[in-house]
């Protein structure tokens, strides 16, 4: 059914690792694994991982994607690539070569973004399949244990879900010791220095309150209920770690969607014309290339934004306009050093706010649109006056910023072990119904009253929950 | 580096991973539950009533559907153009998820909370979880009807047309084979012809199937006081009567009787649609229904549901024809019960007849009220326990 052997993917492996080395990726090791669709569909449903820990939501995952794909509205991508050392993509043995080779240069523009960009920095990427395959045998373990089962174990899971994205998002910042948290508190306490102390009625000083739990906000839900939770048994926390780890796994991929899809559409087109294909595999090339980066209209192609912007970083280094020149004056690097060097150090927010000017926005049409009564409306475009305005409400929408940031403030508030958590209110408001139902999950894993403060049309709000339901009290 | 591995493809492995199954099972348990949890609500819906089976109906589903913390559908948000947006330009219509123009998918906070299923699905999960009255071995009553045969084994002796063709000559080879040691017949010896013994032919017996009758009678006042909410309220509990009896009996007719002050036998069409006027006498209809089965339900061979939905405003001076007229209904059917509508807000605080009924002592008579919607499906439950417990008494 094929007309490829895996002789053809090692020759033409080959080749695409010998240019790509030439260009300066660094990889990982590469492992492929040749697919069927309803394998690929399985491993879409579990986030790429061959072995995954059984949750419901990945039958209801797999089930959606099988559906669209069967009724033709969505394809399958060309590949999968896990951030693992040795990295594992996955070939759907139905394509053709040229999708083939296509496809394996585009997984090594992958396997050297996650190699050396700082967001997968600590993510341990020789560890990442056997950690999945631990979680799974330990999860599996509690599923079958006599005293705990599937019923107990779903609860867990299915509030830990709901709560998994509230973690710190800045992976690369190291987490403050509890120590060090005293510290930096006892610090802040200290009055600020006064040269006229002597003729100045000298400050109170007022201790800080070191036993307050938690001492400074904390960002990592999950972990906190874990740790501070006298009601949960030892094998409850466990699911709160597992989950907790795996979405701290997809964070950094969450967050360089548009500069690793760019990145490796960049290097894939560049490495595909750089093998001198035969004429026929290289125009079916062209025709996979423009799909896969053509613009969505009214919706926002990853492959498309990033491929357009590595491209520009490059020109404006290696050709600049005489008007950019006046601006930013000559550049000091050539453009393929500066694309090595952005991406190891950005992320998705950082490159468009760094890298995404007014012209390209212009040149891609890029426009903010907002819901008028039934309808999506422009509200604004990427004109002189208002780019701003729509880059702005773009790195909203992008990666983690689409999470909103919760904190908890106080374990004990009231002195009754209330969870006090706190919105970061950033001019979105939450939506109700989730909150609801969200607060309730967060209910059930801490045992006691949770209180959260927020933000609703411009009032400030506080929502409460206890084993009676949801209730909301202004200020 | 390490060389490239490429892992070609299995056959047998991609056979084996079915790995998502038993999530997918579980998934399709926790649709099943949700749906068994909201059918007060699906029932109550009035365009499920009075449907064919095949008929698909979309049923929310709430408990499955995965929360997180998400911002609000009304945030902005951006897209690329084509090169000439304009401001105020319509990009797309808001569906009912919150979804952004274009390519679906590409927000958060996206998830479908609706399924696809069949009224007979929907009516399968209504009834999974009632405890079913244990009506075939104490109430049903059956008639023969042996119309048709099935087959069923071979015999030496029939009639030509139910000749076993192959079995024979199968017989006839196994002769063959086994008289060949005793007499080795000459290649071109004489032919070995079919023995009388040889001849199989097909085995027919009468079918004995137990066919089993039931009747509903839907009775229902129409009178001046019975508004539209509470024929609404009606039609859903008839509704409910009839999917619950199509479950237990191969053939189930409907009767509907509308009364005010008189009773008549009408269309389905007829009997909630038709417009009110007139006072109401309940016995009229009782009486009805009493005629109809003695003229052509004979309960030796009819299974009798009987279900009376009425507001209560009787006419006083007929309480003691209507209660005589229940106890003799109750003598007749395997199950009559008595609906009392009276939505909360109808403003028609009118006589009960509940206190009346309580007079009929009968252990198949179920007097129930119904005040609004969700008290639909538990009122039926209860009616179909009362069955339970009648039949269990007989």
């Amino acid at each position: 059914m094929s007309s490829w052997s895996i002789q053809d993917l090692e020759y033409w492996d080959a080749r695409i690792r010998e240019k790509a080395g030439e260009f300066g990726l660094s990889c990982f090791p590469q492992e492929f694994e040749i697919c069927n669709h309803e394998q690929m569909l399985g491993y879409m449903a579990y986030h790429g991982m061959p072995a995954h820990y059984p949750h419901w939501s990945f039958g209801k995952s797999y089930e959606k994607l099988k559906t669209l794909y069967d009724y033709g509205v969505s394809g399958l991508p060309y590949e999968m690539v896990i951030n693992a050392d040795p990295a594992l993509a996955y070939l759907m043995r139905g394509n053709s070569l040229c999708l083939q080779i296509l496809t394996v240069a585009h997984v090594y523009g992958h396997n050297d973004f996650f190699r050396n960009n700082f967001m997968f920095r600590d993510t341990r990427p020789e560890l990442t399949l056997g950690r999945f395959k631990l979680r799974a045998d330990r999860v599996r373990g509690y599923v079958e244990h006599p005293s705990i089962g599937l019923q107990a174990v779903e609860e867990i899971l299915d509030a830990a879900h709901a709560l998994s994205l509230q973690c710190r998002r800045h992976t690369a910042i190291r987490k403050l010791t509890h120590e060090e948290q005293q510290a930096r508190a006892l610090d802040a306490a200290e009055p600020p220095h006064d040269p006229f102390e002597r003729i100045h009625r000298p400050v109170e000083h007022r201790a800080p309150d070191l036993d307050r739990v938690p001492l400074e906000p904390e960002e990592d839900l999950l972990l906190f209920i874990a740790e501070h939770s006298p009601y949960l048994a030892d094998w409850q926390k466990d699911l709160l770690h597992i989950v907790h780890e795996e979405a701290r796994h997809s964070i950094p991929q969450i967050d360089t969607k548009i500069m690793n899809e760019g990145w490796a559409s960049y290097w894939h087109h560049k490495i595909m014309n750089s093998l001198d294909l035969p004429e026929e595999l290289h125009l079916e090339f062209l025709v996979h290339h423009n799909q896969v980066i053509r613009a969505h209209p009214g919706g926002l192609n990853p492959y498309y934004i990033g491929f357009r912007l590595w491209h520009d970083i490059r020109r404006r280094y290696d050709e600049p306009t005489e008007a950019e020149i006046e601006a930013h004056g000559t550049p000091d690097k050539s453009g393929m050093e500066k694309i090595f060097e952005v991406r190891e150090t950005d992320r998705d927010v950082s490159f468009l706010r760094r890298f995404l000017t007014a012209d390209l926005m212009r040149d891609m049409d890029l426009f903010e649109y907002a819901k008028k009564g039934d309808r999506f409306v422009v509200s604004n475009v990427s004109d002189e006056e208002h780019w701003r305005e729509v880059k702005e409400t773009l790195l909203r929408n992008i990666g983690m910023n689409t999470v909103p940031v919760i904190r908890i403030l106080d374990a004990d508030h009231d002195h009754n072990r209330t969870l006090y958590t706190r919105h970061e209110h950033d001019g979105r408001d939450l939506q109700y119904g989730s909150l609801e139902k969200t607060l309730r999950y967060l209910h059930r894993l801490w045992g006691r009253r949770v209180l959260l403060e927020t933000v609703m049309q411009g009032k400030s709000t506080t929502f409460s929950c206890d084993e009676d339901g949801v209730g909301r009290s202004a200020g | 580096m390490d060389p490239t591995v490429f892992r070609p493809y299995s056959e047998s492995d991609a056979l084996r991973s079915d790995r998502s199954a038993a999530d997918r099972l579980r998934h399709r348990q926790k649709v099943r539950e949700a749906i068994r949890g909201n059918i007060a609500d699906i029932i109550a819906e009035e365009s499920i009533i009075g449907r064919s089976r095949d008929k698909i109906i979309k049923v929310p589903i709430r408990g499955i559907r995965e929360y997180r913390f998400v911002f609000g559908d009304n945030e902005p948000g951006v897209g690329t153009g084509n090169g000439d947006t304009e401001p105020g330009q319509v990009v797309g219509e808001a569906g009912g998820d919150g979804n952004g123009p274009g390519s679906p998918g590409n927000r958060p906070g996206i998830d479908y909370y609706e399924t696809d299923i069949t009224l007979e699905e929907l009516i399968d999960i209504m009834f999974e979880d009632l405890e079913l009255p244990d009506m075939e071995r104490k109430n049903l009553r059956e008639t023969q009807a042996d119309t048709t045969r099935k087959r069923k084994g071979f015999r030496r002796v029939g009639v030509r047309a139910h000749l076993d063709k192959r079995r024979t000559a199968t017989s006839r080879l196994r002769r063959k084979i086994a008289t060949r040691g005793a007499a080795p017949a000459a290649p071109d010896g004489p032919r070995f012809p079919f023995h009388r013994d040889d001849l199989k032919y097909r085995r027919l017996v009468a079918d004995l199937r137990f066919q089993s009758n039931a009747v509903v009678l839907c009775i229902m006042d129409t009178s001046g006081s019975m508004d539209t909410m509470k024929k609404y309220l009606a039609r859903s509990f008839f509704f409910l009567l009839y999917q619950f009896v199509h479950t237990r009996y191969h053939n189930v007719e409907v009767v509907f009787i509308a009364h005010d002050t008189r009773a008549r036998e009408v269309s389905e069409e007829e009997f909630f649609s038709k417009g009110e006027s007139g006072g109401t006498m309940i016995s009229s209809g009782y009486n009805k229904a009493l005629e109809i089965v003695q003229g052509r339900y004979h309960p030796t061979l009819w299974n009798i549901y009987a279900f009376h939905c009425s507001d209560g405003d009787n006419w006083p001076h007929d309480n003691g024809a209507a209660l005589a007229a229940a106890r003799e209904l109750c003598g007749v059917c395997n199950l009559f019960g008595y609906g009392e509508i009276k939505p909360l807000n109808s403003g028609s605080y009118g006589d009960s007849l509940l206190e009346l009924f309580d007079e009929v002592d009968a252990k198949n008579f179920h007097a129930l009220m119904i005040e609004n919607k969700e008290d639909i499906w538990p009122s039926f439950r209860r009616f179909l326990s009362r069955e339970k417990a009648a039949a269990s008494v007989e």
